[in-house]
């Protein structure tokens, strides 16, 4: 059953979730910030558009930059550590770019993202975030079934 | 305000982040593919992405802030992060999860999927600034719209 379920097992998973939460654990006891990753595309946007609801991120988005190259940073070093060259996918480019555009809108409209309300806003134990990610969660693994009953692959 | 910050600030966000990219590339989640095995129900060992991650934030926040002290850094108080539960966290959630459930990448993997030299992801990185765009966009179109129909 286990075997079925997890067939890559659970430890490189858990690892990997709990450097994500040590890397925010470590922002947010030095300055306070509980950081997710989605405000960067708003706050990154207010260096080129007037639109007001990026500028009001101004104030962050140096620091959101910083933390960004901060993640390409890390996986970088992780790839050169343990991968053999670059990995790419096979997931086709219009589903990155369809699914991006939404992602983009949702994550604004929303409030938060995986990181923002799956990490920060659960562990904080915040209903809003609660109600977030439940709602994708069940739509997104309800899209990713369609899109494969549809024989889309990969 | 950049004037008045902590000389450590930036440091430290960059460890942060540098980190938070390191857990994505082990976990793999940087992988649009493993993201969609998870939706499909063909390995579920993704949940314990997010599970292991809000677990460590979830007991920093709460000494931290039962502390009752303040970020070093920034002299800002320890709190947790509480969003405003309206419309728009559940109609958010719902066009996020239907580009998750499409792409397999979500704003922070899809950072790190750079770091691993999946050049692709950029198709996906270049929609997420445009869809966050057009949201701000209309949406500040649509409160200027109300302002305007107030004042009718």
């Amino acid at each position: 059953m286990a075997a079925e379920l997890f067939p890559n097992g659970v430890a490189s998973y858990a690892a990997g979730g709990v450097l994500i939460g040590l890397g925010t654990a470590l922002v947010f006891l030095a300055t306070g910030v509980l950081a997710g990753a989605s405000t960067f595309l708003e706050s990154t946007l207010s260096y080129v558009s007037d639109v007001p609801r990026f500028a009001r991120y101004r104030a962050s988005r140096d620091w959101r930059v910083v933390f960004t190259l901060g993640m390409v940073g890390g996986a970088a070093a992780y790839a050169l550590a343990f991968q053999d060259g670059p990995w790419v996918t096979a997931v086709q480019p219009w589903r990155l770019l369809g699914g991006g555009v939404l992602v983009g809108a949702g994550t604004r409209l929303g409030k938060g993202c995986t990181s923002g309300h799956g990490i920060c806003g659960v562990g904080s134990l915040a209903d809003a975030s609660l109600v977030n990610v439940a709602t994708f969660l069940v739509l997104a693994a309800g899209t990713a079934q369609v899109v494969a009953a549809l024989g889309v692959t990969p | 305000m950049a004037d008045e910050r902590h000389p450590l600030f930036l440091p430290v966000v960059l460890a942060g982040g540098l980190l938070f990219g390191f857990g994505l590339a082990v976990s793999r989640m940087t992988h649009p593919e493993v993201v969609l095995d998870f939706l499909t129900g063909e390995d579920l060992g993704l949940a314990f992405v997010m599970g292991g991650g809000a677990a460590v934030v979830g007991l920093t926040v709460w000494a931290a802030t039962r502390s009752g002290r303040s970020a070093p850094l920034t002299g800002r108080r320890y709190a947790r992060r509480l969003k405003t539960l309206d419309r728009n966290v559940v109609g958010g959630g719902v066009v996020f999860g239907v580009g998750w459930g499409l792409s397999g990448i979500c704003p922070g993997a899809a950072y790190a999927s750079l770091g691993v030299g999946n050049w692709p992801i950029l198709w996906a990185v270049a929609g997420m600034f445009l869809g966050a765009y057009a949201q701000g966009v209309l949406r500040t179109r649509l409160a200027g719209a109300d302002v305007a129909a107030a004042g009718d």
